[in-house]
């Protein structure tokens, strides 16, 4: 276990940069989840954590040691693939003892760890199968468990469960946090999948063409978002950006029409966009800002997704499961103050 | 962590699914015939070659597929034949060594171009390529010359030399080694185990197939090999099979019934490997099928 820590991390791939500067740290213990759209870094970055690529520019620290010129091996590092890197000409046993390889313990010693492992992840009566008689849930795990073995100060995990089908996702990422509460050692977890940064992280770092987008817990970047990327990255279905322009008496002027009191009379003239979230919209808000008139539901169950077409687009909404609005039935939404999120309209960035 | 296994179809089953039966079509009759027609080309020469080995010099030239009066005088003959048994070892001890350091230097140079970025890769990887346009026939007199130099004619080191590593099992190798994932040699370096050791551990065993092939085509590329190993050896203790068999009767008279005792006992060994790794072969193809 470890921190870990990096400093103006540069990658540049033929003259090509894609990593402009990474500034990261992780704490002992942390459970770190990279998130963005595909192509922004997260496995580069990764990567480059993991000895797998060359550090541009920039450092990197494991346990205050600087790494950069250190082999994989010795960065006490473990790293779990997407497509599990178990291989098929060995047994479960052989695949978890991999990691066990160029230890120099007793075999009888390797070989309690690897039984104990097996048991953490309840793989015991698998260890004499090969890959191919397991299913995938199982060979996820035997990848898991293959990285715990060595017990490392930090686990890297670039995007393990996309390989699975939706329900056994949500069992395996369940599974990977009980894992870490129970062997609490530092995890950089990366994924495209919000839900899956949300439910994970201690904290979640949202990463957008090779930058950092923000930092934070999963309550911060929810609720605080620090800019139009980070508060429609979050959250299903995204947040509503409905644009707009500061009265000089500090209100908010929406081109739906609407008009908020907002107390920002210093920021007078200026383009701003507002977001608003599906959830945070509703019927019964004490000021409504948005009209239009309801063109295609979507019945989740405990809730209905209401798209409402306006005279500057479409919004979504959250209604009621139950009872909800008709088709084609004009709804007037608003939202309380708290929930309302200002951006400015040019850099995208939360407004003070 | 009940989780709901996923039922792989086995290898058996999907062996065992046939297509559906259908009356045999003018096609399908054309189609088994021309088959046929193949099956009977390939086999013909090895009919003779037994046929001939079981007959008396004087039936020979007589096409007949049952001997008049057929023998195994030459069978005797040939195994109490001392020299019959050296050119068996000699063409054994140089097979073998060549598919060995073929399987081992092949794939060791296949790998490191498939799998390592270094600069002058694709310029290596174009020679040794471009060695394949020479045929052998342009090749043997400079190794000729070479070997008189160094003092290798009539050694085996002499008749080994040139096969030792070929372009085109080099090629196969890296073709192969492309299938294996990158993940998989990452996960080994992070695990900690050194290049070597990830080229044995990890990657070999995972182009089984390719190796099997390989060996195959290298074992009886050499154990028919003539030209080169009738040049380079002088002693007829140092002959290989091809080149002693071909030795046997004097000038005037080509001692058939002997050459084919001869070739007939000496496809064994390449029978024997055959059977050996075509496992793999066919075992390999199955597992490719099933990964998609
Ligand atoms: N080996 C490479 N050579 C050149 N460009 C690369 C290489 N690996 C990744 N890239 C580029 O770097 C960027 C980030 O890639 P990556 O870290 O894999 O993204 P992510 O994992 O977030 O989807 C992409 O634009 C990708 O094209
Ligand atoms: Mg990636």
């Amino acid at each position: 276990m470890a921190d870990l820590a990096l400093r103006d991390l540069v990658k540049t791939y033929d003259k090509t940069e894609v990593l402009h500067g990474i500034n990261l740290d992780v704490h002992d213990g942390e459970f770190v989840v990279f998130v963005g759209p595909s192509g922004c870094g997260k496995s580069t970055t990764l990567r480059l954590i993991a000895g797998l690529e060359e550090v541009s520019s920039g450092t990197i620290e494991i346990g205050g040691t600087v790494v950069n010129n250190m082999e994989p091996k010795h960065r006490d590092i473990a790293m779990v693939f997407q497509n599990y890197a178990i291989y098929p000409h060995m047994t479960v046993r052989k695949n978890i003892g991999f990691g066990l390889r160029s230890s120099s313990a007793p075999k009888i010693q390797k070989e309690a760890r690897i039984d104990e492992v097996a048991q953490l992840l309840g793989m015991t009566d698998l260890l004499n199968r090969k890959p191919d008689q397991l299913s995938g849930g199982q060979r996820q795990r035997v990848a898991i468990g293959r990285a715990m073995v060595r017990d490392p100060a930090v686990f890297l995990f670039d995007e393990p469960l996309s390989n699975l089908d939706a329900q056994l996702r949500t069992q395996m990422r369940l599974e990977i946090k009980k894992l870490h509460q129970r062997v609490g050692s530092t995890i950089i977890f990366v994924t495209h999948d919000q839900v899956e940064a949300m439910t994970m992280a201690d904290r979640i770092v949202i990463m957008k063409d090779g930058y950092i987008q923000q930092v934070g817990t999963p309550s911060e970047v929810y609720h605080t978002p620090a800019n139009t990327f980070v508060a429609q990255f979050i959250g299903a279905p995204a947040m509503n950006m409905i644009p707009g322009e500061i009265t000089n008496n500090g209100s908010i002027q929406l081109e739906t029409g609407g008009l908020i009191d907002a107390g920002l009379a210093a920021r007078s003239g200026q383009k701003i966009t507002l977001g608003v979230r599906p959830e945070d919209l509703s019927e019964h808000a004490p000021a409504s800002f948005l009209e239009g008139s309801i063109a295609v539901r979507e019945p989740l169950g405990h809730e209905t997704l209401i798209y409402v077409n306006t005279s500057v687009g479409e919004f979504v909404a959250k209604a009621d499961g139950r009872h909800p609005p008709d088709v084609g039935a004009t709804v007037r939404l608003g939202a309380l103050q708290e929930n309302l999120h200002i951006f400015d309209a040019e850099t995208g960035s939360t407004l003070a | 962590m009940a989780i709901a296994e996923e039922i792989r179809p086995t290898t058996d089953a999907l062996l065992k699914t046939t297509a559906p039966k259908r009356p045999a079509n003018m096609g399908q009759i054309i189609r088994w015939g021309l088959l046929f027609l193949g099956g009977i080309l390939m086999i013909m020469p090895i009919v003779y070659m037994i046929s001939t080995s079981l007959k008396w010099p004087h039936e020979i030239y007589n096409l007949k597929l049952i001997p008049d009066e057929p023998t195994i005088e030459n069978y005797t003959f040939v195994l109490q034949d001392g020299r019959f048994f050296w050119w068996f070892l000699n063409s054994i001890v140089i097979a073998v060594i060549t598919t060995l350091c073929n399987v081992l230097f092949d794939s060791l140079v296949g790998y490191t171009l498939c799998k390592f970025r270094f600069p002058g890769r694709y310029i290596i990887f174009i020679a040794i390529l471009s060695t394949l346009m020479i045929p052998t026939e342009m090749l043997v007199i400079p190794w000729y010359l070479m070997s008189q130099q160094f003092g290798w004619l009539d050694t085996y080191w002499g008749i080994m030399f040139p096969g030792l590593m070929t372009a085109f099992g080099t090629f196969l190798m890296k073709q192969f080694f492309e299938t294996v994932p990158n993940d998989f040699i990452e996960a080994a370096r992070i695990d900690g185990l050194n290049e070597l050791q990830i080229w044995w551990t990890v990657a070999m065993p995972l182009v089984k197939p390719a190796l099997a092939a390989l060996a195959i085509f290298v074992f009886l590329g050499n154990w028919t090999a003539f030209i080169w190993p009738l040049i380079v050896t002088n002693s007829v203790e140092m002959y290989t099979l091809p080149v002693g068999l071909s030795s046997f009767g004097d000038e005037a008279d080509v001692a058939w019934e002997l050459i084919m005792t001869g070739a007939a006992i000496s496809t064994i060994p390449t029978l024997i490997v055959f059977l050996i790794f075509q496992r793999f072969i066919i075992r390999g193809v199955v597992m490719a099928g099933l990964k998609g």
